[in-house]
């Protein structure tokens, strides 16, 4: 199973779209929350459709026009989206209408907007594209289950082009009500210290990360997606370790040709070890990246490591805000992305120069 | 790769019962589950009919065989008690002798709880062990309580996609298996009644004061439901020596692209899912004995979906019913309950009635199924699931060829 990633539309707490720099410059947050720097929508949306839609839509609808210019691609044969919490600052509204005005007084904007899918939902309305549509709503699964139907569909042959995003927001509650069970540091910790901070807790963040997958390459082309594996709760690192193994194997590899690791460490203490361990054994002569000091820790961040995948096997360039430790490589053909959300859901994909 | 999906196990808990077979029992003697709500506090409680299941959180937690200490949201434990019984009617006595994954899903998560707690857990001075409960909002955290109580590790996943959910869950559920990818999958939704779903569709005004009335001109809109409902699909190599139930021979998914929440007239996006099924299945509409449509009992989808019936069908429909009127419309969990009745009516050759029917649609060619129909050999069954957002999925079952 494989696809050419043709295009990706991203916005994100870096500058990531409008420009084709590639993390040479860092916006620093030095925040315990990180939030999208945002376009202009009116390039986008209709102004009277943009006023009534809430931030998580307008972002996804702009990453995945973005994408589709990118890709040069006008209509998609599938889409498939990944979201753990949806359209957060919908269902805060309509819940603290209910709550508030005792279940009175309610316009349906807001619940209309708070469902799960209303982002594949308004993409495939702006588009008139009346094809296969899912929504994947798996915490630190979500994207990847995207991803890995993305990658069915196009091995079952009938589909040339598909859009898969992650999209998740950061609310001012939300933060508030995840911060009492210990998601987030303490202490405002600078962006490029994160990694080197050993306390509970990371930072939060957002984004929405939109990428046309294609079963042909093309002039667009970043990079092939060769494949995806989720793992759930794993019970040491042997199964960690089988499962990349096996992954590798399936494409004809083994770890000594990877050539970068885009790992998914946000500074918090409890959840580095399994980084740890794999920066130091099989994946120790790769060269080791991070991403999450630059979007923040959401469910859906591995699409942010994806687009930083992609990116790096395109410009065959390496960001020194991203390294961790020396730059081993000299050209670059195959990447894996190892993240983790909680230590619970953890996910594995391999991309190669194509 | 295995071609075919073998449905090896059944289970469910709604308003009609808390089993396969008290389900079975009501839906034979045609008796409904809605009525008033008792589990949740609503100031529209008088108002509103509902197809509620009659236990308490406590009581839930109980027949799933947990302690109360391990009780979790009611969206969690509905799923959890379903895929107990899906699990146990399959046979399965060693969960990890083959790769098992669980697809769920769910349309309002954890909200049950959310909307009880949201309050406090903005106000940092209170603190209890109901904080375990912020993490239980998310959608996938009821597919993880259910997977974590059944030893299901090798893949987890959750869908949401408004009222189609567990239709494309059980789809995804079948691909993984014929991609080889997972042997046996348990694949399903759960969705519990809560007051942002009721007080959500009393401001889409969709909501009938009476009991629903599907494919009736007077309809007046739907009830709405709880429950769950989960199936274990398996391949051949799997499902080898086991009593098979039925097949699950086509699927379809589409969009209608036409509206946030309204279905179009035409039904364009109902009839291209539809059709998709067809095509995966082999099978040509007349193929069809039964059709449980998805019939909410609102002016817009019952229209809709009997249109494109009526055009898919060329007009020759064969006997067709929703059981929404029973249930009610549980949501995220109405195409996975639908399911289980689709493989009991193939397995038991009986065509399950449109309850409250009266006048027809006079824009319709078709009468829905009234009476408990019986004897008829049950071959393939079409089963409809639409959503907001314009998703439409269409399942069809099969008897399997050697029963």
């Amino acid at each position: 199973m494989e696809g050419y990633i043709n295009g990706i539309g991203i916005i994100s707490p870096q500058k990531t779209f409008d420009t084709p720099d590639f993390l040479s410059e860092v916006v620093e947050h030095n925040s315990k929350a990180l939030y999208s720097i945002e376009p202009s929508y009116k390039e986008f949306l209709n102004p009277n459709l943009a006023r009534r839609m809430a931030r998580i839509i307008k972002m996804s609808i702009a990453a995945s026009t973005i994408c589709f210019r990118d890709a040069k691609v006008e209509m998609p044969d599938a889409i498939m989206t990944g979201t753990a919490l949806g359209c957060l600052e919908d269902t805060e509204k309509f819940l603290w209408a209910i709550i508030h005005d005792d279940e009175q007084f309610l316009t349906p904007t807001s619940f209309i907007q708070s469902t799960h899918n209303t982002v594949s939902a308004q993409i495939a309305l702006q588009l008139k594209c009346m094809n296969y549509n899912f929504t994947y709503v798996h915490k630190g699964f979500s994207f990847e289950s995207a991803v890995l139907d993305a990658l069915m569909t196009l091995a079952e042959g009938e589909a040339k082009n598909i859009l898969i995003g992650g999209h998740d927001e950061m609310t001012d509650k939300y933060y508030r009500v995840c911060d009492r069970i210990g998601y987030f540091k303490q202490e405002t910790v600078p962006t490029m210290e994160l990694i080197n901070r050993k306390t509970n807790g990371s930072i939060g963040g957002e984004g929405a990360a939109f990428f046309v997958l294609s079963k042909d390459k093309s002039e667009t082309s970043y990079a092939k997606l060769r494949g995806i594996k989720t793992i759930y709760k794993p019970e040491n690192n042997q199964e960690i370790e089988n499962k990349i193994n096996e992954l590798l194997a399936s494409n004809g590899l083994t770890a000594k040709d990877i050539d970068v690791v885009v790992y998914g460490n946000n500074g918090d203490a409890r959840f580095d070890k399994t980084y740890t361990h794999l920066q130091d054994n099989l994946l120790k002569d790769s060269t080791s990246t991070y991403f999450k000091h630059l979007c923040g820790e959401y469910q859906t961040a591995g699409s942010f490591g994806m687009w930083v995948a992609a990116k790096i096997i395109k410009t065959q360039t390496i960001p020194s805000a991203i390294l961790i430790g020396d730059n081993k490589s000299k050209s670059i053909k195959n990447v894996l992305i190892y993240n983790t959300f909680l230590d619970v859901d953890h996910s594995v994909y391999l991309l190669s120069q194509c | 790769m295995s071609n075919k999906i073998y449905i090896t196990g059944i289970g469910m808990i709604s308003a009609i019962g808390n089993n396969v077979a008290e389900s079975l029992a009501s839906l034979e003697n045609l008796k409904s589950g809605i009525g008033t709500l008792e589990n949740v506090r609503s100031r529209h409680k008088d108002y509103v009919p509902v197809g509620e299941v009659k236990s308490t959180n406590e009581q839930l937690t109980a027949m799933a065989g947990l302690t109360p200490d391990k009780q979790s949201t009611r969206t969690a434990l509905l799923g959890l008690i379903a895929a107990q019984e899906a699990v146990k009617s399959s046979g399965i006595k060693n969960i990890k002798e083959f790769k098992t994954g669980i697809i769920s899903a769910t349309s309002v998560g954890g909200m049950g709880m959310t909307e009880n707690l949201w309050m406090d857990y903005l106000d940092t001075t209170k603190s209890g062990d109901w904080l375990k409960y912020i993490e239980a909002h998310e959608c996938g955290d009821s597919t993880e309580f259910i997977a974590d109580n059944l030893g299901v590790k090798d893949y987890l996943s959750t869908i949401s996609t408004a009222c189609s959910s567990s239709a494309n869950s059980i789809m995804f559920g079948a691909r993984l298996i014929k991609h080889g990818i997972l042997d046996r999958v348990i694949v399903g939704g759960t969705d519990s009644m809560s007051r942002f779903t009721i007080n959500g569709f009393m401001t889409l005004m969709i909501l009938d004061k009476e009991p629903c009335k599907p494919f009736d001109a007077n309809r007046q809109g739907l009830n709405l439901g709880e429950g769950a409902g989960f199936i274990v699909i398996e391949s051949e190599k799997a499902a080898q020596g086991k009593e098979i139930l039925a097949e699950l021979s086509g699927y379809g998914n589409s969009n209608d692209a036409y509206h946030q929440t309204a279905s179009s007239p035409d039904g364009a996006g109902a009839f291209m899912a539809m059709e998709k099924a067809f095509k995966v299945s082999g099978l040509k509409p007349s193929d069809i004995d039964y059709i449980n449509a998805h019939g909410t009992g609102t002016a817009i989808n019952d229209m809709s979906e009997g249109t494109a019936i009526d055009r898919l069908f060329n007009k020759n429909v064969p006997s067709i019913s929703s059981t929404k009127a029973y249930t009610g419309h549980t949501l995220g969990a109405c195409a996975a309950i639908e399911a289980v009745f689709s493989v009991l009516a193939i397995k038991n050759n009986e065509i399950f009635p449109n309850l409250n029917y009266k006048t027809p649609m006079p824009e319709l060619s078709f009468k829905p199924t009234t009476t408990l129909e019986k004897g008829k050999k049950i071959n393939h069954v079409l089963s409809n699931s639409f959503g907001f957002g314009g998703n439409t999925s269409a399942l069809i079952f099969s008897r399997h060829k050697a029963s």
